[in-house]
């Protein structure tokens, strides 16, 4: 309750969460069927209609519902955005912490690996993952959750080094405390507030990368929706038809910008040593 | 020293653990190089024909022997020979870097150029309006995709103006190089959007925190000129975090904007490998993988040693 509230008083906090609270209704009306025609109908006599008061943002080349389409597409980069990242903070914290809390040879071997994943530029290995399983939804996830997972466990390396050497470990230690209750009590729950800092913004950049893949076609496979497969769409036709690109491309922008906002009002509450950094 | 000398030494071992991976990585794509690259004439191919084909691209070998050929052929530069270009992949790679080294350029320049005096005007205006129009410009030039950025571009171009950027036939730059730059301008535009705006907000926040330090406080006292105290005492040591930034962006750009160069039309890095992917070119996206990895890996080192010699707290405590 606390952090909502310092949340509302923070002013990018108020806006990026009032912008990922809309969006994310939109989600959920997209994710179930609330849209305002079925995204797949064509409406054959329609195509390419300027945005009227049945179709607000207009229609695209085979006579579809833009709307529809933007809101199914909304719920579609949210579902890759939110799988990749949880699954990245999972995986990186359980390296992280194990890396920490181990050392030696493990810490070693690990942070060598995750050396060479981010010696790859991370959309470079994105591709690379999705020509190995395939362009479609869950291969984005996969792409952008290993993409990822090397940021999250240096992330919780670090701090759970440092916690690892506290008094307090120590005494947990002394008491006969078991591993896994001072892995859990006593270094994941110090490392909610950093950890919460990095998912917000690491949401903004996987929908960046979403984006991005479908854009190039390797993400979402038509005749489902998404905002950057929209976008690719539109290309051809801006002129004829600008709304195809302006609609998805604010929508894109303003997800982004969102979780950007609010990603750094919760840096400013949660961790004040980096401060507007 | 000892921080740089362990930094040089983890160098060959990630490249090494960079090369397993690409080269593991690119045989777990499905279908064979061969089939792709002659597409449905493959089916026309005798099965000696096939194996023929197979010796000379030296696909015939088990993994390992194929891995360790072209591992030792890498230090004689030699990386084998791309399916697609029927050329040395080195040649093919060195080919299109030029432009991709160019467009990396262009774009840093813009985003220092605008990112850097953006910061320092913000910074000195904290928390007036002033300061406040240009952090909201910088958030939202961080969250605009670069292609939506190059979408938005050509189509105030070809709407508002009715002409389109020069796509398809490609001027290198020592051939004609004010052509050259009419084509490459946007793309650095692109490319330069999203980057001068982390730059901005970088150089914001470290201008700030270097403003309330002592020895500004101090410059300030004596009756230094504040002019002069912004841009000779505050500016050089607020540079060093956007140091790191633009090193660790240039390497990124280094690795070739994929979609930038889809979007242009331009013959870079970027879209070489994705085509080289989409062609299962093993030893071309092999080759390029790893060219991109060890340029990346190569201005990453040097924003490290640039910051260790900047900062002699990180030179002396090592990590």
């Amino acid at each position: 309750m606390r952090i909502l509230r310092a949340i509302f008083s923070h002013p990018s906090g108020r806006i990026g969460g009032a912008i990922v609270l809309v969006y994310l209704l939109v989600a959920l009306a997209g994710a179930v069927g609330l849209t305002p025609h079925d995204p797949l109908m064509q409406y054959r006599i329609d195509r390419l209609q300027a945005p009227t008061s049945s179709y607000w943002m207009g229609t695209d080349l085979f006579g579809r519902d833009v709307m529809s389409r933007l809101m199914k597409g909304v719920g579609q980069s949210f579902t890759v955005a939110f799988f990749s990242v949880a699954l990245a903070t999972l995986a990186g914290t359980v390296l992280g912490l194990t890396a920490a809390w181990y050392g030696g040879r493990w810490d070693t071997l690990l942070m060598r690996f995750m050396d060479v994943l981010l010696a790859f530029p991370a959309i470079l290995l994105a591709l690379l993952i999705v020509t190995i399983i395939g362009p479609g939804t869950w291969t984005s996830v996969a792409a952008i959750s290993i993409v990822y997972t090397p940021i999250f466990t240096r992330v919780v390396r670090g701090p759970a080094l440092s916690l690892k050497a506290r008094d307090f470990v120590d005494a947990a230690r002394t008491f006969g405390s078991s591993r896994t209750y001072i892995l859990t009590r006593h270094l994941l729950l110090n490392l909610v507030a950093p950890l919460t800092v990095q998912v917000t913004l690491a949401l903004a950049w996987a929908l960046l990368t979403e984006a991005g893949l479908s854009f190039l076609g390797l993400g979402t496979q038509p005749p489902a929706s998404s905002l950057g497969l929209m976008l690719s769409d539109a290309r051809n036709l801006m002129e004829q038809a600008p709304w195809l690109l302006a609609f998805p491309a604010v929508a894109i922008m303003l997800s982004i910008l969102g979780f950007n906002l609010l990603g750094d009002a919760l840096r400013d509450i949660l961790d004040p040593k980096t401060r507007r950094a | 020293m000892s921080y740089v000398i362990r930094r040089l030494r983890a160098f060959p071992l990630v490249l090494i653990g960079v090369s397993i991976i690409v080269f593991i990585a690119i045989r777990l794509v499905p279908g064979d190089s061969i089939t792709a690259m002659l597409g449905t004439e493959a089916g026309l191919l005798t099965p000696q024909q096939r194996d023929s084909l197979a010796v000379y691209f030296g696909i015939d070998q088990p993994w390992p022997v194929q891995y360790w050929r072209w591992f030792t052929g890498l230090f004689s530069g030699d990386l084998g020979i791309s399916v697609t270009y029927g050329k040395p992949v080195l040649t093919v790679i060195l080919e299109r870097f030029p432009l991709t080294l160019e467009l990396a350029l262009l774009a840093m320049l813009i985003a220092l150029s605008i990112g850097v005096p953006a910061g320092v005007f913000a910074a000195t205006r904290n928390e007036r309006p002033a300061d406040l129009g240009v952090r909201v410009a910088a958030m939202i030039g961080q969250s605009t995709p670069s292609f939506v950025v190059g979408l938005v571009i050509i189509y105030i171009l070809s709407a508002g103006f009715g002409v389109l950027p020069t796509m398809g036939a490609f001027t290198p730059i020592w051939q004609d190089p004010l052509q050259n730059l009419g084509q490459m301008i946007l793309p650095a535009i692109t490319l330069g959007c999203a980057f001068a705006s982390s730059v901005t907000r970088v150089t914001r926040s470290a201008m700030l925190d270097v403003l309330s330090d002592d020895y500004v406080r101090t410059a300030r006292s004596k009756g230094t000129p504040e002019r002069q105290v912004i841009w000779r005492h505050a500016l050089p040591n607020a540079l060093v975090p956007v140091v790191t930034l633009s090193g660790i962006e240039f390497g990124y750009l280094l690795g070739g904007a994929v979609i930038v160069e889809q979007i242009y039309a331009l013959p870079g890095l970027g879209r070489m490998v994705l085509e080289a992917i989409l062609q299962r070119d093993y030893a071309l996206v092999q080759g390029a993988v790893l060219f991109i990895a060890l340029n990346f890996m190569i201005v990453n080192l040097l924003v490290d040693l640039a910051y260790a010699a900047l900062d002699p707290r990180i030179r002396l405590e090592g990590r």
